[in-house]
C-alpha cells in the first residue's frame, strides 16, 4: 500500500499490531498445552479414518471416545494408533474398524517406546500431507488453466437444505456470474460434536456439513467451472465444536473458502473459550496449508451492537485475528478478515463513514482478501430499498477494493435466497462493479475531511480498546463483554469436557509439517 | 382474445372509491394495478412468455403484461410482469383480531407498573429452536432497543433477560422458573418449511405439561406472526413487523395488571 489516502499514522497501525501479538502470544502460551477431542478426530480423518459403525456414530468419533473413556486423551491419539499399528499390524482404518466391531481397546496394548510409536505413524502421516498438498496443486492448476474472477469475488450462498437441490442452485449461480458459493450449514450443526456422514437432504436454513456433500459440491463446481471458464470456489464453515475436523475434510475435498473463527463462535453460539481457542489453532494450520482462505466473523459484532458506535471492536478483533492467523503458518493472502456494511440508513452520512471503514480496513490490511459483509440489520421487508442498500455496499467495495463480497440479497429477512433474488443480486453487483471500476485510482478524500477523520478516530479507538484488553488477556475481555455487548465465561459454554491438556508423551508432527508451508 | 374482456380501454370501470370493493390502485382509482415478479421452470422463450400471461390470467389478472424476462440458468426463467386485478374485497367487513393495550412510552409504562404493579415485572426473551437470528429478539430487549425505541432493558421496572438464539424450548421454561418470569417473548424471525409454527407450539405444549401456561404470559413475534396466529396457536399475543418495545411492554403491562388486579 502506497501512502494513506486517510492520513492513517503507520506508527499507530504498527503499534496496534503489536499489542495485538502481545495478545495472541499470550492466548497462544495457553493453547500449545492442550488439546480436545475435535482435535483428535480431526488428526483421525488426516490419517484416512473415515465412515460410521453400526449405530451411525462416526468413526472418528467412536475412536476418541473409546481413549476419553479411558481417560488417556492427554497422550494424543496418534500416540496410541502409532502403538497399536506395531502391535496389529493393522493400518489406522483397520483399527478403527476393528474398535467399533470387536471388543478391542486400543488403550489397553502394550505400550513399546515412543521412537518405534513415531516412526510407525509417520508413513501414514505423510500419506495425509501428501494427500492435502495434491488438491493444492489440482487447484492451482486450475487457477492457472481456467483463471478466476475478478476482486471483488462475489460469494453467494445456497441453502435449500438438500445437497442435490444445492447443487443445481449453485452451478446456476456460478453460470450468473459467482466466484465463490457457499453452502450454509444447517442450523444447530455447530453446535454438535460429531459430523453427521453421508449425502443429505434434510436440514433446516441449510445443509449439513458432510464429507460426502462437500464431494459432490465440488464436483459440481468444477464441472461448472469448466463450462464457465472460470475456477469456482467452494465455502463451508469450519466452526463450532467440530472446527478442526471440517478443516481436515475441506482439505481433503478441496474446499477453497472457510468460515473460521473461534470469537464467533464464542460470542454467537455459546462455545467455551478455551475449547474453541485450541480447536482454531489446529484448523488454522490445516487450512493455511491448504491453501484455503478463511474468513473471520466480525460482521456479526455489528448485529448485535451499534455498527458506529462498536464500529472500532471490528477492527480490533480483525488485528488479533490476524496475529492468531500468523501463529497457525497462514499466510496474510489468505485471512478473509471480516467487516461489514451495516450502519443505519436513516443515519446522516453514512455512506461517508461506511468508506472510511472500509478504506481503513484495507489498509491496514494491504494483502489480506478482505471479507466485506452485506446490510442485514436494517433490511427490512421493502425489498425495493433494500437492493438500493445493497447497491451502495457494492460501491464502497468497488471504490476500496475489498476481496470477497458476500452479496446482499434483497429479500434479507424474508427468506432464504430463491434463485431469482440470486440473479438481482449479482446483476447488481456486476453492474456496480464495472461501471464504477477505478473510482478508488481516480478519487481522494479531503484532508481532515469527514472520512480521514472517522478512519483515525476508529483506529485510536481500536488502538485503545486493543490496550485494555491486553491489560486483562483475551479470555478475561470475553467476560468482561468487550466484544459484541456479549459476556462469555472462561468455563461457560459448550465442550468444555473436550479439552484435555497434553501429556508428555503427546506428539502432532502435522503442526510442525503444516506450518512449514506448502513447498 | 375472447370479446375485449382484457382490453382496459374498451372496459368503462367505475372510478369511484367504492369500500366494499377494493382493489388495487396504480394511478387511476379500480385500476387493479399490481407489479409481481417470479420464475417458471421452463426454457427461456416466446412460449415461456406466453405461459408466464397464462398463469396470470388464472391468478385473477386482467391484461397480462411480461415487461422482462431473462433466463437465470437453463431451463429456468425470471419474469417481471404487470396486471390488472379482478378481484376485490369488502373493506367495510375486515376484523383483524388486535392487541389490546393503549401504548405508553417508556416512562408512562414504568410509571404504570410501579402505580398499578408496585414491583418490577421480570420478562424472559429468546429466539428458540433452530432460528439463529437474534435481530428480532435484540430489537425488542436489548438496551440499545431499535429505531429509536429503547429495548426492555432500559425499563426501569422491567427486568428483561434475553437469552439469545437457537435456545431449546426446555432450556426457555427452565431459565422462566428459575427467574420466575412474568411474561416469556419468543421470536422467530426466518424459518424454513414452517418449522416456526412447530416449535412455537411444542412450547405451549411443554408449558401446559409442566402447569405454567396459565401463570405466565406468553407472546411471540416475528415476520411471520400475526396476533391471530398467535392466539391460534396458544399464545396470549402476537407482534408482527413494525412493533417495538414500546408495544411489547404496555402491552405486557396492562395485561398484567389485569390479571393481578382482577380487571
Amino acid at each position: 500500500m502506497n501512502k494513506s489516502k486517510l492520513g492513517l499514522d503507520q506508527k499507530k497501525i504498527e503499534s496496534a499490531k503489536q499489542i495485538a501479538k502481545n495478545i495472541a502470544d499470550d492466548v497462544q502460551d495457553f493453547v500449545n498445552q492442550y488439546t480436545t477431542v475435535a482435535v483428535e478426530r480431526s488428526l483421525c480423518r488426516l490419517l484416512g479414518i473415515d465412515g460410521v459403525n453400526s449405530n451411525d456414530i462416526p468413526l472418528p468419533n467412536v475412536v476418541i471416545d473409546q481413549v476419553q473413556e479411558n481417560k488417556s486423551l492427554s497422550e494424543g491419539i496418534l500416540f496410541f494408533l502409532g502403538n497399536a499399528i506395531l502391535e496389529t499390524e493393522l493400518n489406522p482404518q483397520q483399527i478403527a474398524e476393528k474398535i467399533a466391531n470387536e471388543d478391542f481397546n486400543i488403550c489397553k496394548l502394550p505400550i513399546r517406546d515412543k521412537a518405534s510409536i513415531e516412526k510407525a505413524i509417520m508413513p501414514y502421516i505423510n500419506a495425509g500431507v501428501e494427500k492435502i498438498k495434491k488438491n493444492v496443486a489440482i487447484r492451482n492448476e486450475y487457477l492457472s488453466r481456467l483463471g478466476e474472477g475478478n476482486k471483488p469475488y462475489i460469494y453467494v450462498i445456497v441453502a435449500t437444505g438438500n445437497i442435490y437441490e444445492d447443487a443445481i442452485q449453485a452451478q446456476a449461480a456460478a453460470r450468473q456470474g459467482a466466484d465463490i458459493i457457499a453452502v450454509i450449514r444447517t442450523t444447530g450443526q455447530s453446535l454438535l460434536d460429531y459430523v453427521p456422514y453421508g449425502a443429505t437432504t434434510e436440514g433446516f436454513g441449510g445443509t449439513y456439513a458432510t464429507q460426502e456433500n462437500f464431494k459432490i459440491m465440488r464436483a459440481a463446481l468444477d464441472e461448472v467451472g469448466e463450462e464457465v471458464g472460470r475456477y469456482i470456489r467452494l465455502c463451508n464453515y469450519c466452526s463450532g465444536l467440530c472446527m478442526p475436523e471440517i478443516a481436515a475434510m475441506g482439505a481433503i475435498e478441496r474446499l477453497d473458502v472457510m468460515l473460521n473463527d473461534a470469537l464467533y463462535g464464542i460470542l454467537f453460539r455459546d462455545i467455551n473459550q478455551q475449547r474453541t481457542i485450541v480447536d482454531q489453532y489446529f484448523s488454522r494450520i490445516i487450512n493455511g496449508f491448504a491453501g484455503v482462505i478463511i474468513n473471520t466473523g466480525e460482521d456479526n459484532y455489528l448485529t448485535t451492537a451499534d455498527a458506529y458506535e462498536q464500529a472500532h471492536t471490528v477492527l480490533a478483533s480483525d488485528l488479533i485475528n490476524e496475529q492468531l492467523a500468523l501463529l497457525a503458518g497462514m499466510p496474510e493472502e489468505q485471512m478473509g478478515l471480516g467487516h461489514a456494511f451495516e450502519m443505519d440508513p436513516e443515519m446522516e452520512n453514512g455512506f461517508l463513514y461506511e468508506l472510511a471503514q472500509a478504506q481503513m480496513t484495507r489498509e491496514i490490511f494491504p494483502k489480506a482478501p478482505l471479507k466485506y459483509m452485506p446490510p442485514t440489520k436494517f433490511m427490512t421487508g421493502n425489498i425495493f430499498k433494500g437492493h438500493i442498500q445493497n447497491a451502495l455496499f457494492n460501491v464502497v467495495s468497488i471504490w476500496t477494493q475489498q476481496g470477497i463480497q458476500l452479496l446482499g440479497m434483497l429479500t434479507e429477512a424474508i427468506h432464504t435466497p430463491f434463485i431469482s433474488d440470486r440473479y438481482l443480486a449479482i446483476e447488481n453487483a456486476k453492474y456496480v462493479f464495472n461501471n464504477l471500476k477505478n473510482i478508488g485510482d481516480e478519487i481522494e478524500f479531503k484532508e481532515n475531511g469527514i472520512i480521514q477523520k472517522r478512519a483515525q478516530e476508529v483506529l485510536n479507538n481500536a488502538h485503545a480498546l486493543l490496550s485494555e484488553i491486553d491489560k486483562v488477556g483475551l479470555f478475561d475481555a470475553l467476560e468482561k463483554g468487550l466484544f459484541a455487548d456479549t459476556k462469555r465465561s472462561k468455563t461457560g459454554g459448550k465442550g468444555l469436557a473436550g479439552v484435555v491438556q497434553k501429556s508428555e508423551n503427546y506428539f502432532n508432527p502435522f503442526i510442525e509439517i503444516m506450518k512449514g508451508g506448502n513447498k | 382474445m375472447s370479446g375485449g374482456n382484457y382490453s382496459m380501454d374498451k372496459k368503462e370501470f367505475d372510478k369511484i372509491l367504492d369500500l366494499k370493493k377494493v382493489k388495487p390502485y396504480g394511478d387511476t382509482m379500480n385500476d387493479g394495478k399490481v407489479q409481481l415478479s417470479f420464475t417458471l421452470p421452463v426454457p427461456c422463450n416466446d412460449e415461456a412468455s406466453e405461459a408466464a400471461k397464462q398463469l396470470m390470467k388464472k391468478m385473477g389478472f386482467e391484461e397480462p403484461q411480461v415487461v422482462y424476462f431473462k433466463e437465470l440458468t437453463k431451463g429456468f426463467t425470471f419474469f417481471v410482469c404487470y396486471g390488472s386485478c379482478t378481484h376485490t374485497v369488502d373493506f367495510t367487513n375486515i376484523h383483524v383480531p388486535k392487541v389490546e393495550s393503549n401504548v405508553m412510552s417508556m416512562a408512562e409504562t414504568d410509571e404504570f407498573i410501579k402505580q398499578n404493579i408496585g414491583r418490577k415485572l421480570v420478562v424472559i426473551g429468546a429466539s428458540t429452536g433452530t432460528d439463529a437470528h437474534t435481530v428480532g429478539i435484540d430489537a425488542i430487549m436489548n438496551m440499545k432497543g431499535y429505531a429509536g425505541h429503547f429495548g426492555l432493558e432500559r425499563y426501569e421496572m422491567i427486568e428483561a433477560l434475553n437469552m439469545g438464539a437457537q435456545v431449546l424450548n426446555e432450556d426457555f421454561i427452565a431459565k422462566a422458573i428459575e427467574i420466575k418470569a412474568d411474561a416469556l417473548l419468543v421470536s422467530q424471525t426466518v424459518t424454513q418449511k414452517d418449522v416456526h409454527i412447530k416449535n412455537l407450539t411444542e412450547l405451549v405444549e411443554m408449558l401446559e405439561a409442566e402447569g405454567l401456561r396459565d401463570k405466565v404470559l406468553l407472546i411471540c413475534g416475528g415476520p411471520r406472526i400475526s396476533h391471530e396466529l398467535a392466539k391460534e396457536l396458544g399464545y396470549d399475543a402476537g407482534f408482527s413487523m413494525n412493533s417495538y418495545a414500546d408495544d411489547v411492554a404496555s402491552y405486557i403491562a396492562q395485561e398484567m395488571d389485569r390479571r393481578i388486579n382482577n380487571k
